[in-house]
């Protein structure tokens, strides 16, 4: 089964829209209610991302039998330092998202937590493509 | 202990979300950082904050907790209140800020 969702940037309203549309799916298909919250945690603050930082983007969600892949591909700045990135506390949100709650440099370290599988492909000045791979049985 | 027992004993208002007011209550936290609310907050727990925007919803619900407490008599955006009816998740607000709030509401789920 195979989706997929448009993000766009700055429209902090519709965060959460492809990660809210996913859990009802994984709860139809049955898979187990602490594997979905991993799944839409992940998927939410990739969302989130794409709004706080970048232009445009789209979601794919690819589901079988045995697990989840989900591409998150946008237009935007970019991540110079994939590994900086990663760490707790870094962020470069703008004044406006931290009022809001977000820019706690939390996002990317919670999708590798609740991801089995995370890959980050980042070109500066182009995009970012994140890849989140889950198995749907424990 | 339910959503409607520590509405009763907390003096909150309730703001939105009624159909979920019998959601039993399994603890709180308390934080502003969404991130860190979707990191750590557990299922079945209340959520203590002042953020008002509508994706104070959205984590609500996918991390379903129980209920979400505003703080400091802030008011809640038209859109996080409609969002809350429509996802059953009870919107609550007190006057209380949130360092007073999360000890009442600590001592009421500890004390039996
Ligand atoms: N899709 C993206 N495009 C460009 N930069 C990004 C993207 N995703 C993350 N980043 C960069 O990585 C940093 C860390 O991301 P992370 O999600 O961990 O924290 P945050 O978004 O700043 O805050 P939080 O997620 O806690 O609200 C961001 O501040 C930003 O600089
Ligand atoms: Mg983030």
């Amino acid at each position: 089964m195979e989706f997929s969702y448009e993000v766009e940037g700055g429209n902090f309203a519709k965060a959460g829209n492809a990660a809210s549309g996913v859990k009802k799916v994984l709860k139809q298909l049955n898979v187990d209610p602490k594997i979905i919250k991993r799944i839409v945690v992940a998927l939410y603050e990739g969302e989130v991302n794409v709004v706080a930082h970048a232009y445009k983007g789209n979601v794919l969600v690819d589901i079988d039998t045995n697990r989840i892949y989900i591409k998150i591909v946008d237009e935007g700045p970019g991540i110079p330092d994939i590994d900086l990135a990663m760490q707790v506390g870094y962020s470069t949100a703008s004044a406006m998202v931290r009022e809001m709650g977000f820019g706690a440099g939390m996002g990317l370290p919670n999708m590798k937590r609740n991801a089995d599988i995370i890959d980050i492909t980042s070109k500066v000045g182009e995009g970012t493509v994140v890849e989140l791979t889950t198995k749907l049985t424990s | 202990m339910k959503v409607s027992d520590i509405i009763e004993k907390l003096n909150l208002k309730v703001t939105g979300g009624d159909e979920g007011l019998q959601n039993e209550v399994t603890g709180g936290y308390t934080s502003d950082l969404l991130s860190d609310v979707m990191g750590n907050v557990d299922e079945g727990q209340v959520w203590i904050t002042l953020q008002t925007h509508r994706n104070v919803m959205a984590v609500a619900s996918l991390k379903e907790v129980a209920a979400v407490i505003i703080v400091k008599d802030l008011e809640a955006d038209e859109n996080t209140i409609s969002q809350s009816n429509d996802e059953g998740i009870p919107l609550l607000s007190s006057s209380m800020e949130a360092f007073e709030l999360s000890g009442e509401l600590y001592k009421l789920l500890n004390e039996r």
